[in-house]
């Protein structure tokens, strides 16, 4: 028997499992997911739990649901990875061979990377809402607020789903509207790129609305420590911003394992080549999903369209044959502007997002880069899509792995 | 979009930086320096090398790469391209500006 090991049953490896389970030889092949972690997150979700949009319920489900019956699901700590022996070494010491390594161990939130963050204020008045514990800390901490400074910040690039903070910016103007307390609170958003939106015609297309939601930005804003006794956060410049509650994206970072394995970059990274998802040190080790060094998005959607495209060439790479360029950094994100109205994103690691039609170009029924209630409606019906569809490996019809220029407004 | 630098005719982006990397010398870095009032020291040299190296390896870079990479401390990186210095040195270096996805 081979041995076919994927590390992490987070979103990516999860549907990983799934796409193999049918097309492997099970005769032949043996597959094994390991994770430490009982419960798989609906991830999404924690950007609506703050707000009280979704319950706790809603984003969580035991992690055993979704991994096929015919896989070995090991719920175990990983400590390292020995490429050099084709090897992994569990916390319980055990050991595990593999032919075929994939990793999707994806990233975490480092906020202990910035002095002062998790000091004493931590989810006192200091938050993250990338983790559950985080997201829950803040609807609670809402709930008895009654205003002041809000700052929404973002620590460094990359982060997982980049444009978060802002639909928390937008789902915050609407929460204290909906407690008719807006006029208590000061909403700034807090960047180290040189705007809220960077890409040209999304800034054009989109900057009404920080304008018309009366939320402030601040921009190349690099922060150096949170001075939590005075309620600042302080960049390399000196600048200073004054909070009463401050909403932090922390630092992302890859997972320890990858850098006690020696696989990563600076941040734990694991460098992969950004068309074919191997990685680049070994040739039997593959990544896709949040734990990449690749140029596009942390998101669900760029880890379902690599599955479709890692699939093939785990087959073609069994097969000795060429593995194929395929992956073109696509991703699709749906974006909560609040009011009940969203807009949706497709773009690539070269096109930037557009106006247009998606998935049928000139009929829609969604809109790219325009608010809508229907993109609404689409990021609702996503939760769906996910425990359903999406992890299981499903293909979403009439969405392709790889961007379609039909039906986009380019120039 | 064209502009002229050190007589050479370059793509450029609304925000004039770079399009095509490959049309990049040391000349145009120097006066896309200029441009942004930034004297171009062998330190800042060194700093562009780095940027280079990250951009063909389709890296990201952040400011925490730029600490970690032993070239420069942050508070220098600061003092060698004042307001905004990532945003500067990648415009000078001929690389796309860092982005987030929007």
């Amino acid at each position: 028997m081979k041995n076919l090991v994927i590390l992490g049953a987070g979103t990516a490896g999860t549907m990983m499992a799934n796409h193999l389970v049918s097309k492997l030889k099970e005769d032949i092949w043996k597959i094994t997911i390991i994770d430490q972690y009982k419960t798989h997150y609906y991830q999404p979700g924690f950007l609506f739990l703050p707000f009280d949009i979704y319950t706790t319920k809603q984003v969580k489900k035991s992690g055993k649901e979704f991994i096929p019956k015919e896989v070995n699901y090991i719920q175990e700590k990983i400590e390292q990875i020995i490429p050099d022996k084709n090897e992994i070494i569990l916390d319980n010491s055990k050991r595990l061979n593999y032919d075929i390594l994939i990793i999707a161990t994806g990233t975490k939130i480092a906020p202990e990377e910035t002095e002062g963050m998790t000091g004493p204020m931590w989810h006192k008045n200091i938050f993250d809402f990338y983790t559950y514990e985080g997201a829950k800390a803040l609807r609670n901490k809402f709930r008895e607020w009654e205003g002041g400074k809000l700052v929404i910040h973002i620590t460094e690039m990359p982060i997982k789903c980049p444009v978060a903070p802002l639909e928390f910016a937008f789902l915050a103007d609407s929460y204290f509207k909906n407690e008719g307390i807006r006029d208590k609170v000061d909403i700034t958003y807090v960047t180290p790129l040189d705007g809220a939106f960077t890409k040209p015609k999304a800034t054009e297309a989109l900057h009404y609305l920080l304008e018309e939601k009366g939320i402030k930005e601040v921009t190349d804003f690099n922060i150096e420590r949170v001075d939590y006794e005075n309620n600042k956060i302080i960049d390399y410049e000196d600048t200073e911003i004054d909070y009463d509650l401050l909403v932090t994206v922390p630092t992302n970072m890859g997972d320890s394992l990858i850098e006690r394995s020696g696989l990563g970059d600076d941040l734990n990274f694991v460098p992969t080549n950004k068309a074919t998802l191997q990685t680049t040190a070994n040739e039997n080790i593959f990544a896709l999903g949040d734990c990449t060094n690749l140029p596009t998005s942390k998101a669900g959607s760029v880890a379902h369209f690599e599955a479709e495209i890692l699939t093939e060439n785990i087959l073609r790479y069994i097969e000795g044959k060429k593995l194929k360029e395929e992956f073109d950094g696509h991703a699709n994100c749906f974006i909560e502007t609040g009011n009940g109205k969203a807009l949706l994103i497709d773009f690539n690691y070269t096109q930037e997002p557009v106006e247009g039609s998606f998935p049928f170009p000139g009929v829609g029924p969604l809109s790219l880069l325009k608010e809508s209630r229907i993109n609404h409606m689409g990021k609702m019906a996503f939760k769906w899509i996910y425990w359903n569809m999406l992890i299981k490996g499903m293909h979403i019809p009439f969405v392709s792995a790889t961007m379609t220029k039909r039906g986009k407004k380019l120039n | 979009m064209y502009k002229t630098f050190a007589k050479i005719k370059v793509n450029v982006n609304e925000e004039g930086y770079l399009t095509d990397f490959n049309q990049w010398t040391k000349e145009i870095g120097t006066e896309i320096a200029k441009e942004q009032k930034i004297e171009m020291t062998d330190k800042n040299w060194k700093v562009i090398d780095y940027i280079h190296d990250k951009f063909k390896k389709e890296e990201a870079l952040s400011i925490r790469g730029i600490k970690k990479s032993g070239v420069v401390d942050i508070k220098e990186f600061y003092q060698l391209f004042p307001g905004g210095p990532l945003k500067k040195a990648t415009m000078i270096a001929g690389v796309p500006k860092p982005k987030s996805c929007i």
